[in-house]
């Protein structure tokens, strides 16, 4: 909710702050409420309520579409931020995170000044937390959900803290939470002085995240309940600091590209994406990427691709930091090159590739993509050749010209014959005499891409006297009621 | 007009005599070989190189600045089949002839390609006899066939190898219409060679021959096989 707040802020005039506001996600039955903001919930709005439902009880409700895709990134991004605090965290369903501070409180001056730490913290990012501290993970999750806020609890006290809670705290599923509620388990600690061995059998079925028991054994500490944190994410960085500013990075460079490609060795990781970055002694700093085909860690390769790319790059009054850093990498196994010391072709035209797209930019270099069309020049597109794999041609059942104007060029009729192409025109400010050709080939519209009105063409293949061959058509015909008399065009020109 | 048929009653392609003298651009032979056009948006040029490139499933870098874009079209891919071309196309286009030059000699130096084509339109200052020669030193060095569509240019100063005047014919007899056009004739004039006599030829590209090699036929204009005197202007051509 927040996090819309602050985008919608920085694009328009969010609503006031008495007006409810309620995010939608997409339901089985139409839209249903994902979260809303404190007026709403003061009104008694719940998450998962159609918004239809509600828009006929509260007409003045604010709906807008809930990002949960953003939503995840942000709480993944946040569990990596979280890492100032303690080494292991990880994301805790769709709203939470949970972080393990066994051993890391006194470095912040004990557990309560940590949680203040938290909170003063994600409230600079403009983010509201509900924070708990417990023994074991279960019991955080359900305090910082269902208890007191910010509260800390210990081993002494845990058990009369998790017992008022509801047991939906458990995150149990709707038919077991009814299920519990039938029974008359309302509460933890209920559900707690319930004998276990006549938990055990009556959900002795039950897999071991949606068992009431287990999850309570859990919370409790009696059962394991580890922390598996996903690794940190790794920077491939090399960097050179120079006791002077100087003024040309070329000199550095080869240090630069052996230092990275001898971690990337060790990882067995080839780079696709590199930065070199200069850091003036004025404060500014100028970056250069390069993209290449294929993985690589090769230092002499990364050497010419980046001194392509200098000539550019303004140095200022000099600059005493370097940094190379590889962005995007990919596996890259140790590779051996045939015995007979023959090189392999492949990786020579990737690296071609890197060259002129380093040099010339990726939309310059291009394979042909081959789409569905009749139209001639829709039938081929181009898509940049370092990003894409060549694609084979397809097969044309009628002949087309080697060479396509693009876009095909007005001809005017000098002497129009009823049938067929003109027998005299003239193209380009010179007159062609037509002394063969062959056609039409009627190419229609495509009625579900074209606009309503474009004109039908007939494609004629003209020979005119000296023996070049050129591919004219009409578009349109006489009476078809889209437009004027038909104009003839000139699109491509046969070997 | 049905010149092809003059042609074979002039040369049968068994003599021996007189196809020792015909070059062969497509049978490969690592140079760099200049193509000229003779008449604006004439594709002949560009059916010529294609009907020359080695049949591999390596790429084709193929070079266009902008001016031969605007004057002469984009090469359009769905065509290439019928000129037997089956391999992939890596296209680069630049806008200046200058950056066309870079890229063929990056090219040249690059083996897994099987050959470089680039297309510099009018006579620009940096296609200069220096900017050719390193060009043909670096294909006969690396190995990589080496093609310059020189459009627009009549001849200035080249250091290739083999350099050809390409001109359009009128095209052969349909046999399913007489009205209409049949398979593609060239004229092609080889006016400078190194190592060989230059020559004039007619060439016609039939994309239904049996054998992949007998596609381009090169037929001497006269029968006495190709001399350099052989050279005459086209219009009183045929037959010979």
């Amino acid at each position: 909710m927040e996090r819309w707040r602050r985008i919608i802020s920085q694009h328009r005039t969010p609503p006031a702050d008495d007006v409810p506001v309620v995010l939608a996600r997409d339901g089985t039955h139409g839209p249903v409420i994902h979260a809303m903001n404190t007026v709403a919930r003061a009104r008694g709005i719940a998450a998962g309520t159609r918004v239809v439902d509600v828009q006929a009880i509260y007409p003045d409700l604010h709906v807008e579409r809930a990002d949960a895709a953003g939503d995840y990134k942000l709480l993944e991004r946040l569990a990596h931020w979280a890492r100032r605090w303690c080494p292991w965290t990880v994301r805790d369903g769709q709203d939470g995170i949970v972080l393990d501070v066994t051993g890391a409180a006194h470095l912040f001056g004990g557990e309560a000044a940590m949680l203040r730490d938290m909170a003063t913290r994600f409230k600079m990012q403009g983010l509201t937390v509900r924070l708990a501290m417990a023994p074991s993970r279960g019991a955080a999750q359900m305090l910082a959900r269902y208890g007191q806020p910010s509260v800390i609890c210990d081993g002494t006290t845990m058990m009369a803290q998790l017992a008022p809670l509801p047991v939906a705290a458990l995150r149990l599923s709707e038919d077991m939470l009814r299920l519990l509620t039938r029974l008359g388990l309302k509460t933890i600690g209920a559900l707690a002085d319930v004998p276990r061995v006549a938990l055990m059998r009556r959900f002795s079925g039950l897999a071991e995240d949606r068992n009431p028991l287990v999850l309570l054994d859990r919370a409790t500490g009696r059962a394991a309940d580890p922390l598996n944190a996903p690794p940190d994410a790794q920077v491939w960085l090399s960097r050179v600091r120079l006791p002077e500013p100087v003024i040309d990075p070329v000199p550095q460079l080869p240090a630069l590209a052996e230092a990275l490609c001898a971690d990337l060795a060790r990882a067995e990781q080839g780079a696709r994406l590199l930065r070199l970055t200069i850091y003036r002694v004025d404060g500014e700093w100028r970056s250069r990427d390069v993209v290449t085909a294929t993985a690589t860690r090769d230092p002499a390769h990364m050497l010419r691709l980046l001194t392509g790319k200098l000539d550019g790059i303004d140095p200022g009054f000099g600059f005493d930091l370097l940094t190379l850093e590889a962005l995007r990498i990919e596996p890259l196994s140790l590779h051996q090159d045939h015995l007979d010391g023959s090189r392999d072709a492949g990786r020579d035209v990737a690296a071609l590739l890197d060259r002129l797209t380093a040099r010339l930019g990726p939309e310059k270099i291009t394979w042909s993509a081959w789409c569905e069309s009749h139209l001639p020049e829709r039938v081929e597109a181009r898509v940049p050749a370092i990003a894409h794999r060549a694609a084979q041609a397809p097969v044309m059942t009628c002949e087309r010209p080697l060479r396509l104007l693009d876009p095909a060029e007005e001809v005017t009729v000098l002497y129009a014959v009823p049938e067929g192409p003109p027998a005299r025109f003239q193209w380009r400010r010179v007159a062609y005499h037509m002394v063969r050709f062959e056609g039409p080939e009627r190419i229609a519209p495509e009625w579900w891409r074209d606009k309503p009105g474009t004109r039908l063409r007939d494609y004629y293949k003209v020979e005119v006297q000296d023996g070049r061959r050129f591919w004219i058509y009409r578009q349109g015909i006489l009476g078809d009621g889209r437009g004027g008399d038909p104009v003839w065009f000139l699109h491509g020109v046969f070997a | 007009m049905t010149p092809d048929s003059k042609f074979a009653q002039v040369i049968s392609l068994s003599d021996k005599r007189l196809v020792k003298d015909i070059p062969a651009p497509h049978m490969g032979g690592a140079i760099l070989r200049d193509v000229l056009p003779d008449a604006p948006f004439d594709a002949a040029g560009t059916g010529f190189v294609l009907a020359c490139l080695p049949d591999s499933k390596d790429p084709v870098l193929w070079i266009q600045d902008r001016m031969s874009r605007r004057e002469n079209g984009r090469l359009y891919g769905a065509a290439l089949r019928g000129f037997g071309f089956h391999g992939h196309i890596l296209r680069v286009e630049v806008s200046h002839p200058r950056d066309v030059l870079w890229a063929m000699e990056e090219g040249a130096s690059c083996a897994g390609l099987s050959a470089v084509v680039g297309e510099i339109h009018g006579a620009p200052e940096v296609l200069s006899f220096t900017a050719t020669k390193r060009l043909a030193l670096r294909a006969e060095q690396s190995g990589v066939p080496l093609w310059l569509i020189r459009s627009g240019d009549h001849g200035a100063l080249s250091a290739a190898r083999e350099r050809w005047r390409l001109r359009s014919r009128p095209s052969g007899v349909n046999r399913f219409n007489a009205q209409a056009p049949g398979m593609p004739v060239w004229e092609a004039d080889l006016f400078r060679a190194r190592g060989r006599a230059p020559g004039v030829w007619t060439a016609r590209y039939d994309s239904h021959a049996q054998r992949a090699e007998d596609c381009l036929g090169l037929l001497p204009r006269s029968g006495d096989g190709a001399v350099a005197a052989d050279h005459q202007p086209a219009s009183h051509a045929s037959g010979g």
